[in-house]
């Protein structure tokens, strides 16, 4: 399967994967620490085991950044 | 419009030759309220180039004084400054580059209970604050107030910005939600910054804030614009708001409550 993921194309050989598998797989370490959009919605926590990605999927992993001092 | 004297036009020709600008710009940025909220990292920068640009009242909130670890970032701060409020100091400097603008500084941090009062009396915000509290507070008081306003962040190598016209663009809430757990999420006292990147980020701030003033071009609405600074990576993603925003949806939010989370706490392990 092939998804664009923070604009990369990435292929995968998993025939199905859930947002919370992609994030293991993309080594996504502190999942409070992103916001995941999928197509332009954004994705709430709860619903991550349950979406499944489909060929050209776009994901985007948005992450927290507080500084500013 | 103005009646701009030899001096002004001579200290804003470059602005003016612009032909976007031009003097009607110019006269825009001189009748300008800009409010920038941390006078830190991104705060210097930010603060230098509104004040160098003419805009014609400048605020400026912080409620800490000058520390030696911050002069490796913030420029508008100098060692013989250390121990004075970075409000003053910014104030000093932001006069100092440029006479002809209004500095008013509010030594406090921005609480619920404050906010909105602070706020009231400009045409644009900017976020330069270093806590997911005060993010998801200047946030929210924008959206209720309807200001226009740029958010900013930054960590280690990388940095992030969006700009936000409440209730028409994708609002911070639209993208992050609410703050992530205290402890997890690294900042700039306990992660580290390099110095430039602060500069750079803050630079964007600042002119996004010219370009809200002025009309011109697009502003970074329903855009996040992130960075990458090891390998000088640019990347725009683009956003919509969220029909499910807790913030701006709907509803949205009716009054400000203040966000729990202790500046820049830390217990990541790297």
């Amino acid at each position: 399967m092939n998804l664009v993921i923070n604009g990369d194309q990435k292929s995968f050989t998993e025939e199905k994967i859930s947002i919370t598998d992609l994030l293991k797989i993309e080594k996504v370490e502190y999942q409070d620490m992103v916001s995941v959009q999928l197509n332009e919605e954004f994705l709430r926590s709860p619903d991550y085991p349950g979406t499944f990605l489909k060929e050209g999927d776009i994901v985007n992993f948005l992450y927290f950044m507080g500084g500013g001092q | 419009m103005k009646d701009f004297s030899d001096e002004e036009l001579e200290r804003y020709s470059r602005h003016i030759l612009l032909a976007d600008v031009g003097i009607e710009g110019q006269d825009k940025i001189c009748a300008a309220k800009v409010l920038v909220i941390g006078a830190g990292g991104l705060g210097s920068p930010i603060a230098y180039y509104l004040a160098a640009a003419g805009v014609g009242t400048i605020g400026i909130v912080d409620g800490d004084v000058v520390d030696l670890s911050n002069l490796q970032r913030q420029i508008i701060h100098t060692n013989a400054e250390i121990g004075t409020p970075k409000v003053e100091s910014a104030k000093r400097k932001m006069l100092a580059i440029n006479p002809g603008v209004t500095v008013n500084t509010y030594k406090t941090m921005l609480e619920a209970a404050n906010i909105l009062d602070i706020i009231e009396p400009y045409d644009f915000i900017i976020d330069g604050t270093d806590n997911f509290a005060a993010k998801f507070l200047i946030n929210d008081a924008c959206v209720l107030a309807n200001k226009a306003y740029s958010h900013g962040g930054i960590l280690r190598f990388a940095g992030q910005t969006m700009s936000i016209r409440p209730r028409e663009s994708a609002c911070y809430a639209c993208v992050f939600d609410s703050p992530p757990p205290a402890g997890i999420v690294p900042t700039c006292s306990s992660a580290g910054i390099l110095g430039a990147v602060a500069g750079m980020l803050g630079t964007i701030q600042a002119a996004e804030a010219l370009k809200f003033i002025t009309g011109v071009g697009e502003p970074l609405y329903d855009t996040l614009l992130s960075f990458d600074a090891k390998k000088m990576d640019f990347r725009k993603t683009r956003l919509r708001k969220n029909p499910r925003c807790r913030v701006c949806s709907g509803a949205g939010i009716t009054k400000l409550e203040d966000y729990e989370q202790p500046v820049c706490d830390l217990k990541r392990p790297e």
